[in-house]
């Protein structure tokens, strides 16, 4: 057996391996999640029953953590986009043993958060009224048309390259699975047999899903901004919504995607796969969309702070000096500041810091969507005092359990179905010797083997 | 005969799908503009009105002179069994530039260009042909939407409830017109009262103000009446300095306000 035949061997064993079985904590952190998710379902139907009245939200603030989350989660599910699109289309090699993880995020996160505006009706059982009266004026109109189409988009550009490894599952599961688990198998690898056609027909339609889904990405972040940016409320009545939220949602994307490899790389034990490597070229990307994110938020409150409008004033002062001041700070030096400093100083360009500024990142982005979403409900419009929201355990317990369910959806992909894209990185592996050349040595081999020995501790 | 390939069947099945889209796509709808939905929706009978309303300033004193709290909410609530949250006219103590407090009854504003009536994913909220802005609460689906795009606040969700209608009106069909009893998880607002004026009657609020200081007209006719005096409602404002509240956003309110404060009493102009 060659060196190559043997490498290959050894990365089917290791990224096959939790399909086969997984150790017993990884069931106990699943029904744990499961319960979080039937404690929502249990606060949901609470609701449903009594109204949104068991809701904080009131007629002065009248969005609250529902859209918060769907503002959040719709923007953690571009991590696919920029993984498996953009960088598919600048075909940075580097990009194949974490393709998979990246779009599995977009397409749990667009599921979990459609939900969110789901909950967030006050009659979700008119929801078919979207389509029997649809009003294409709507803001809402264009982001069920731009979510769906994104939802379906990721569907397709998940499954797609999924096929190949589906294939390996069918042929080398045989008899080690249950017998229903190897039949989906059999049924999803669409008879793939790895012909040169059948690779030609692949590499075609993952070209035309990469370009497409960019596009289709933008628009929906965009569209998710102007629910907000096409009202007259202060804080939202902005010009430059459009590519804040789409920036923003690149950013915590990114940050997702290098939290789950940060997980899934310990215990599935992919170390070998995701290297130092992905971690440092993903964090200058998370380093240099913070430092876009950061110019984005100054020109937005530089420009409306310098004039301090009669609407404005108010919002400024909350959100910078008042009751919004913690979470408004915090996610500008904590989400933003800090983790730009992080991946871009070389003594913190190790694993455990890379990964600690992309939970700063995500922790940080969700405070910075409460703080777009609850002051500028809060700002009076009329001659009243600030209005002030308090969530209640229900909408706790549902924010609560739209994570877990995340979190739930992404652990039981990962079960069943192989996390690292096998086809993708044999591609790699065999291709290793032209990578060796395009990246000069000497670079990365110090920074490779200093993280490897400095992440043990961790 | 061609073979019926997958990747025939699964193109063909693409282009249903995109061809099923596009004919859902037709039936979305421009905005609500102008009556674009009128057909769809109950209680419809063209009045050759359109409905505005005059607040004449100088005379409303926030019912704090009579030691009442301000009728014409009260009886806005009473006509459409409110829960008290939901002040579809509400009363404001305004701050004057020049110091001092005035007091402001904020109704729906009925806007000709209004910001909730863009917004409105399904049409629920759309303009009947007299210009009320109207909302179908057997239709809204309580995305919360326009709540959201109302410069005024002047739009309330049912979150809870609504309480129940008393005898007479417990049999009510409920319709855009009179959204009694109102439904949970829909949104209300101020309607202009459009199932009485339509009669010749004045608006809940206009009748139920001691000071008679809310005028209701019609702008095609322009003239209006508070129920005691009739005046030709273009001079009525011009003539007396009228304005729209926050004239600035172009919502093109159809609400006027005459300034002053407690003239009608004898009490210190500002």
């Amino acid at each position: 057996m060659s060196a190559l035949a043997m490498e290959k061997e050894q990365l089917n064993t290791v990224v096959l391996r939790p399909v086969l079985g997984v150790p017993r904590t990884y069931y106990v952190v699943m029904a744990v999640l499961l319960g979080l998710v039937v404690l929502a379902f249990v606060a949901w139907v609470n609701q449903l029953m009594n109204g949104l009245a068991v809701t904080g939200m009131w007629d002065r603030v009248s969005w609250g953590l529902y859209i918060t989350n769907f503002v959040f989660f719709i923007g953690i599910s571009h991590a696919g986009t920029l993984i498996s699109a953009i960088l598919r289309v600048t075909q940075a090699g580097w990009r194949r043993p974490i393709t998979r993880m990246a779009e599995v995020i977009t397409a749990v996160a667009l599921l979990t958060g459609a939900a969110m505006p789901v909950v967030d009706l006050g009659r979700p059982d008119r929801i078919p009224n979207l389509i029997l009266h649809g009003q294409i004026g709507s803001p809402i109109v264009w982001d069920l048309i731009s979510v769906t189409t994104y939802l379906t988009a990721s569907l397709i550009y998940l499954y797609t390259p999924m096929i190949p490894d589906l294939a390996r599952c069918r042929d080398r599961l045989r008899g080690l699975v249950p017998y229903p688990q190897w039949k989906v198998y059999d049924i999803l690898s669409l008879g793939w047999q790895n012909t040169p056609e059948q690779r030609r027909r692949l590499s075609r339609a993952l070209n035309i899903m990469m370009i497409l889904i960019i596009p289709i990405a933008v628009s929906v972040h965009t569209v998710v901004s102007w629910i907000f940016a096409m009202t007259l409320r202060a804080g939202w009545d902005s010009t430059i919504f459009g590519p804040y939220f789409v920036v923003g949602a690149i950013f915590s994307g990114t940050a997702a995607i290098i939290t789950a490899m940060a997980v899934f790389r310990r215990i599935f034990h992919l170390e070998q796969y995701i290297t130092i490597k992905q971690f440092r070229l993903l964090g200058y990307l998370l380093g240099a969309l913070a430092a876009i994110y950061l110019y984005f938020t100054l020109a937005e409150y530089l420009t409306t702070g310098y004039k301090l409008e009669e609407g404005e004033k108010p919002l400024l002062e909350e959100l910078m000096l008042g009751r919004f001041a913690p979470f408004f700070w915090s996610f500008a030096i904590g989400g933003t500041l800090i983790p730009l400093f992080l991946v871009f100083f070389p003594r913190t360009q190790t694993v455990p810091w890379i990964v600690a500024a992309s939970v700063l990142v995500n922790i940080g982005m969700w405070l910075k969507r409460f703080v777009i979403v609850i002051p500028s409900m809060g700002v009076p419009l009329m001659p009243y005092e600030w209005a002030t929201y308090h969530p209640s355990w229900v909408e706790v317990s549902i924010t609560v359990g739209a994570f877990a369910g995340f979190m739930l959806l992404f652990a039981l992909f990962a079960r069943l179905f192989p996390i690292v894209s096998i086809w993708e990185v044999e591609e790699m592996l065999e291709e290793g010797g032209e990578e060796a050349a395009e990246q000069p040595r000497p670079v990365a081999a110090p920074a490779f083997s200093f993280a490897e020995g400095g992440e043990g501790g961790a | 005969m061609r073979r019926l390939t997958r990747r025939r069947f699964v193109l063909g099945g693409a282009a249903a799908v995109a061809a099923g889209a596009m004919a859902a796509a037709g039936r979305l709808r421009a905005p609500g503009e102008a009556g674009g939905e009128k057909p769809d929706h109950p209680g419809h009978k063209p009045t050759g009105r359109q409905w505005a309303m005059v607040i004449d300033l100088r005379k409303c004193e926030g019912c704090t002179t009579i030691d009442k709290p301000p009728q014409c909410t009260a009886a806005c609530q009473e006509k459409h069994f409110l829960p008290e949250d939901q002040t579809w006219i509400k009363v404001f103590e305004m701050e004057h530039p020049d110091g001092g407090t005035f007091f402001m009854p904020r109704p729906c504003m009925q806007c000709e260009n209004a910001p909730c009536l863009n917004v409105c994913p399904v049409a629920a909220t759309y303009r009947d042909e007299s210009g009320n802005i109207l909302v179908d609460q057997d239709r809204c689906i309580g995305c919360r939407m326009c709540m959201a795009a109302c410069p005024y606040g002047a739009r309330y969700f049912n979150w809870g409830d609504a309480p129940a209608p008393d005898a007479q009106t417990v049999f009510a069909q409920r319709s855009p017109d009179y959204p009694v009893p109102q439904k949970r998880g829909t949104v209300g607002k101020c309607v202009f009262c459009a199932h009485e004026t339509e009669f010749g009657k004045l608006p809940a609020c206009a009748e139920g103000c001691p000071m008679k200081a809310i005028y209701f007209g019609d702008l095609t006719e322009n003239i209006a009446t508070n129920g005691k005096e009739v005046v030709i409602l273009s001079r009525f404002v011009a003539e007396n300095s009228g304005y729209r509240y926050k004239e600035e956003l172009g919502t093109r309110p159809r609400v006027f306000y005459l300034p002053g404060h407690g003239q009608e009493f004898g009490r210190k102009s500002i």
